[in-house]
């Protein structure tokens, strides 16, 4: 396999936070990454919404330059990159797939209509849904 | 003139894995255009039909180029251009 397991392992406290940012965000989709080193999601940043739309999310341009030099500065990657759907099921969209632009990352989608946390690696076009394991912390 | 434009993961397939590359040129479309030379098909990646690509974000320093002057934005020595893709979806 091209990635490596296809498995995304992430902390409960970072679930909890992802999924408290997309209820908090709700009827809007909300949108973030969680940055760290060696595929291990650490540090979590919730991003504005640029479209604050319910249909369609988009990282504000400024503040994702400000984001992606910060990781720069400390070696980090955008290990999870999550957004929400607030009426359909946490699975990649055609804009979504359309738009997926890193193939090392693991795409998080909530859903705060059918309460579902699910992983996806979007490749070239393709989505393939991964393993979800939380541990505690 | 050497500007270093930041290259991000996914189009360093055209850089040979390299994070930055230097390139030259009075606007950015002449820096694309010279960027082209150097690493072809990157361009059609970054400019369909004459204007940027509406995902990919392009910024002179700290500047998104899209509240400068776009392609015409000039460019002069020293400066940093960063390409990102946008995080979009639906």
């Amino acid at each position: 396999m091209p990635y490596g397991d296809l498995m995304l392992t992430i902390s409960q406290e970072l679930v909890d936070k992802i999924i408290e940012h997309a209820r908090n965000d709700h009827p809007d989709e909300a949108c973030g990454i969680v940055a760290g080193r060696d595929g291990v999601p650490e540090r979590f940043v919730a991003m504005a919404n640029a479209e604050r739309s319910p249909t369609f999310y988009r990282f504000d341009s400024a503040e994702q330059l400000k984001v992606w030099r910060e990781m720069d500065d400390r070696d980090e990657v955008p290990v999870v990159i999550y957004h929400s759907h607030t009426a359909t099921e946490a699975y990649p969209s055609r804009t979504d797939v359309t738009y997926a632009s890193e193939p090392d990352a693991h795409y998080v989608l909530v859903s705060t209509a059918l309460d579902q946390f699910r992983s996806f690696r979007i490749v070239d076009g393709v989505v393939t849904e991964e393993e979800v394991r939380i541990v505690a912390g | 003139m050497a500007i270093e434009v930041r290259i991000p993961t996914i189009l360093r397939t055209y850089t040979d894995g390299a994070k930055a590359v230097d390139a030259s040129g009075a606007t950015l479309e002449e820096l694309i255009g010279d960027l082209e030379t150097r690493h072809p098909g990157i361009k059609a990646r970054l400019v369909d039909e004459g204007k940027l690509r509406r995902f990919v974000n392009v910024y002179l320093n700290d500047e998104d180029v899209r509240f400068l002057g776009g392609l015409e934005t000039p460019v002069s020595d020293g400066d940093t251009v960063t390409v990102l893709p946008a995080v979009a979806g639906g």
